[in-house]
């Protein structure tokens, strides 16, 4: 075919309003791309979609495609000399932002635009590499909303706007329960499949396995969720919320180190206490270890036991994780220590901070048994006059020298690493615990949310024959941090997160309404995974649903969403003309009497002749006749009217 | 096979759902309306299983969300652009004869009995390439004129047609065939040559060479039901208020016969045909009445429009089957 396909889509030129559409589509996606983009590539990109703008208001030619090559050209230096990698995550994304500026400055067909929806696409999906919030899910539905009227509109040019976001809408109406049915049936699998950019990762907080001064008051800053516990039953008493994270035991004069983790096969049976089970939700944090209350008495499958005593998952958390536990508060200590541990817990660096090692000499000869050395220090951060504050001053070489006998200012990171220090010195297996202390139940639906900010260091010292005690010197320093959390405790002025300040409680409120909501989404949207599906399914009485029995589910749900979808369309189809029926069922009953219409009878004729042959139904066959000619042929159609004339037809009596 | 599917009417039936040529309205019943991906659409395809690539390996609940309304939309725009072609009803509309060379002006009028519009519907004349896009409202008819070539005298067909439609997305292509029941008369591509010369035997005597025009103004006369409106005299209507006519020179020696015999027999007979149809021409120019005479069919003398269009229609159809 010689011709030009006129519905071809590369012979269509683009006009004004696909363009408007295209980049109106653009911004939306883009936005938040823009906001974590170098300016520079913002402002150009910007630059690209304005000149394409102009050019098509001003009937000028586009660029040739050497201008366009040496500014891609240009942008990938300059994102290389910024990110100092052109296929990491985030470079890719910003290289993908500025390509839909050069692609649009070619745009020149409907094939090119809807080449252009394609990419906005893909810029929308990498948007939820960065938040799957509700806003994105809202901004999702926007963008897609826009682009699929802008593609509408390529195919029907010349039909408005109006119209065109009708039939996106309704589009949009009969997508959703097939889409769905896919997220909910199409069968899930865990990923990745193949390994991720370097950068995959970057820029989520949360503990490390060291800890330094100052960095867990870093992370404390971040208002940031760290996990979710939804208990069964009584959620343990503030005190009590002790989550166990990494241990630290080496100790190199300023940072502490988790070193070497021996695996166990089960946590000990719990002594005495009180037994807590729960489920925890576990956000994103690319480390290996799971956070449990004090002390873990089961290991979820996820997981292995360390002889340290806190959780360390198989693989890196990398996706949000759900498991179940049990723990016991306030059980007795297993008695008995691996002597190797116990050796590992009193080194101390030699040459670094001599006056502390000189306050626990001093401890040690005075003290007559180990629990007396322990409250001993104990009572010196109680009354050392210790500010607990959010920003810890810097410290020197000596560091738990300098805090304890100049600063006396510091957060829970300087008192547990101080109080360790004192402890090995005097010659008791101790060691720093981090993880988190707290957490905020939510009065909705009684989830307990725990934050970066409830981010904690604590001690843990060995007493022989009575196992490994846990001492929490902060809450010695200042009491107020373990009962009523950061925000009491911390000396005023600090740098709270917003949302922890006291006098800001009926923000609180609504915050507490918006956080259950938030994990019905994190749950069940979020958390969706191959373990929810099957759980969902087995609400449904699959038990076991395996991809097999999920893909012939799903198919046989898709048929009947897209039955019904034809039924739909056909029903359209076949919806009668009111006016026409009634005037049939008036001919069948006339034929039936043995006057069929001739082929080249008029209505008008018809009536007429069938009126003389009966005459008993004379007025009524000359009244349908009128009414049939006037409401087809005539300008106004009343609904009254076809009423009337079905009435007359459904009452003529012929014989 | 193929050839037997061509031509053998129950195979065709079974095939397409139709016999061709149809008669009047025809309904484009689902069945016979097929769709198939355009490119646009594999690559539309293709995108979608980058995304859910992506969405597994990056664990993206709202990329698995965005992949999979984006698949229900391409399903739904396949059911939509299915629905903007089917039970749409077609039928020929009139196609005036044109001459050989010239095009034929094949109208369809597409009838949309349903109540949302159909935008964006390609007739497109499959022998000729002959194309067009419409976009019909809701419950009213669109039309599209086909401008066929017709290269040659006789009967053209307007054959089969193809209506096709890739509204909402242009991912999906659906189309249809219909072959309506309509023709357009080719008259023969008239050759301008000086009309025969009157012989005394088919005159009768008179041997006037030269014959009036039209506008050779002779009088008035009293005004008849059957006269043409352009021949009424207004400007004395305007005056006396009677109905006149006027009247123009009708002299029976301007009588002529275009006389089938008299073409040269060296021409082939398409080349004596164009002949005769440039004198029909002529002589409806110069407002003679003029009988034409073909081997097995004679017209009488007469001239106007009905005149000429007889004539050219039976030079049109000589010999044709």
């Amino acid at each position: 075919m010689s011709t030009p396909h006129p519905l071809a889509p590369e012979f269509r030129a683009v006009n004004a309003r696909d363009v408007a559409g295209l980049v109106l589509a653009l911004v939306i996606v883009g936005a938040p791309h823009a906001l974590r983009a170098p300016w520079w590539l913002v402002l150009l990109t910007l630059c690209l979609y304005c000149w394409r703008a102009l050019a098509l208001l001003h009937h000028r030619a586009l660029p040739p495609r050497w201008m366009l090559l040496l500014i891609a050209a240009a942008a990938i230096v300059g994102v290389w000399l910024e990110y100092r990698v052109i296929f990491g995550r985030v470079s890719g994304i910003v290289l993908l932002l500025l390509f839909s500026g050069l692609k649009l400055l070619e745009t020149r067909t409907h094939r090119d635009a809807s080449v252009m929806a394609f990419l906005c696409y893909f810029l929308l999906i990498t948007n939820f590499l960065y938040s799957q919030s509700v806003f994105a899910a809202l901004a999702l539905c926007v963008a897609v909303v826009v682009i699929t009227t802008t593609v509408v509109g390529f195919s029907a040019p010349q039909r408005s706007l109006r119209a065109n976001a009708r039939t996106a809408g309704m589009l949009l109406a009969h997508a959703a329960p097939a889409g769905l049915l896919l997220f909910l049936l199409f069968p899930r699998v865990q990923g990745p499949m193949w390994g991720l950019p370097q950068d995959a990762y970057s820029g989520i907080t949360g503990l490390t396995d060291t800890m330094s001064p100052g960095n867990i008051a870093q992370l404390a800053q971040s208002d940031a969720l760290a996990f979710r516990a939804d208990f069964a039953g009584r959620i343990p008493a503030p005190r009590q919320r002790y989550w166990r994270g990494p241990v630290l035991s080496d100790f190199d004069g300023r940072t502490w180190r988790a070193g070497f983790t021996e695996l166990a096969n089960a946590p000990p049976e719990p002594q005495g206490g009180t037994t807590y089970r729960y489920s925890v939700l576990l956000e994103p944090h690319q480390r290996n270890w799971l956070f449990a209350l004090e002390s873990a008495a089961a290991r979820p499958p996820q997981a292995n036991f360390s002889t340290e005593g806190f959780l360390v998952a198989t693989s890196p958390v990398r996706n949000r994780l759900r498991y179940e536990m049990v723990s016991a508060a306030d059980a007795r200590a297993e008695p008995r220590e691996d002597p190797v541990l116990l050796r590992r817990a009193l080194r101390i660096p030699s040459g670094y901070n001599p006056r502390a090692r000189a306050l626990a000499e001093d401890w040690r000869g005075a003290a007559r048994s180990e629990s007396e050395l322990v409250a001993r220090a104990i009572d010196f951060f109680r009354e050392g006059r210790f500010v607990y504050t959010l920003e810890p001053p810097l410290l020197g070489r000596d560091s738990v020298d300098e805090f304890l006998f100049s600063t006396r200012t510091g957060f829970c990171e300087h008192f547990s690493s101080a109080f360790v220090f004192l402890m090995r010195a005097a010659g008791l297996p101790a060691r720093v615990v981090t993880g988190y202390q707290g957490g905020d139940p939510n009065p909705v639906d009684g989830i307990l949310t725990v934050r970066q900010s409830d981010a904690h260091a604590w001690a843990e010292v060995f007493l022989r024959g009575r196992g490994w005690l846990r001492v929490d010197p902060t809450a010695a320093a200042a009491p107020g941090r373990v009962d009523a959390g950061l925000a009491r405790s911390v000396s005023g002025g600090a740098a709270l997160p917003l949302l922890m300040r006291p006098e800001l409680g009926w923000l609180r409120g609504m915050r507490y309404n918006w956080e259950a909501a938030m994990h019905k989404w994190n749950v069940w949207v979020l958390g969706y995974d191959p373990e929810r599906q099957r759980e969902m399914m087995s609400l449904f009485g699959m038990r076991e649903a395996d991809w097999r029995s999920l893909a012939a589910l799903l198919f046989a749900a898709m048929g009947v969403v897209m039955l019904s979808l034809l039924l739909w369309s056909l029903r359209q189809w076949a919806r009668p003309d009111p006016v026409q029926s009634a005037w049939q069922r008036f001919c069948h009953k006339l034929a039936a009497r043995g006057l069929a219409r001739a082929p080249h009878e008029g209505p008008h004729d018809y009536a007429d002749r069938a009126a003389r042959s009966v005459p008993a139904a004379n007025a009524a066959i000359r009244q349908i006749g009128e009414l049939y000619i006037a409401l087809r042929y005539g300008r106004e159609a009343g609904a009254t009217q076809i009423a009337e004339l079905q009435r007359l037809v459904r009452e003529l009596k012929l014989a | 096979m193929l050839r037997a599917l061509r031509t053998d009417p129950r195979l065709l039936r079974w095939f397409y759902g139709f016999t061709p040529p149809e008669r009047g309205s025809i309904v484009l019943g689902q069945r016979r309306v097929y769709i198939v991906p355009t490119r646009l659409g594999w690559m539309y395809g293709a995108t979608l299983g980058i995304l859910l690539l992506g969405s597994i390996n990056y664990s993206l609940a709202l990329g698995f969300a965005l992949t999979f309304l984006l698949g229900g939309i391409g399903l739904a725009g396949m059911v939509h652009t299915a629905r903007n072609l089917a039970r749409l009803a077609v039928s020929p509309g009139r196609a005036e004869p044109v001459f050989a060379g010239a095009q034929a002006q094949f109208r369809l009028h597409l009838d949309n009995r349903s109540h949302y519009d159909r935008p964006s519907i390609l007739a497109r004349q499959l022998a000729s390439g002959a194309q067009s896009v419409v976009d019909v409202g809701a419950a009213s008819v669109g039309e599209v004129v086909l401008a066929v070539p017709a290269a040659r005298r006789g009967r053209l067909a307007l054959g089969r047609v193809m209506l096709e439609t890739r509204f909402p997305l242009s991912l999906f292509r659906a189309w249809s065939y219909v072959e309506p029941d309509v023709q357009c008369i080719v008259y023969p591509r008239p050759v301008q040559s000086p009309l025969p010369p009157l012989e005394a035997d088919d005159t009768g005597g008179a041997a006037r060479v030269s014959m009036p025009g039209n506008d050779d103004f002779s009088g008035l006369r009293a005004y008849q039901a059957s006269d043409s409106p352009r021949h009424v005299a207004w400007k004395a209507v305007a005056r006396t208020a009677n109905m006149l006519t006027k009247q123009f020179t009708e002299d029976a020696a301007s009588e002529v016969w275009l006389d089938w015999s008299r073409t040269p027999p060296r021409l082939g007979t398409e080349d004596r045909l164009s002949l005769l149809a440039g004198w029909v021409l002529d002589a409806e120019r110069h407002g003679a009445r003029y009988g034409l005479r073909l081997p097995g069919a004679e017209f009488a003398p007469g001239r106007g429009a009905v005149q000429r269009a007889e004539c050219l229609r039976a030079l049109a159809l000589f010999d044709a089957p």
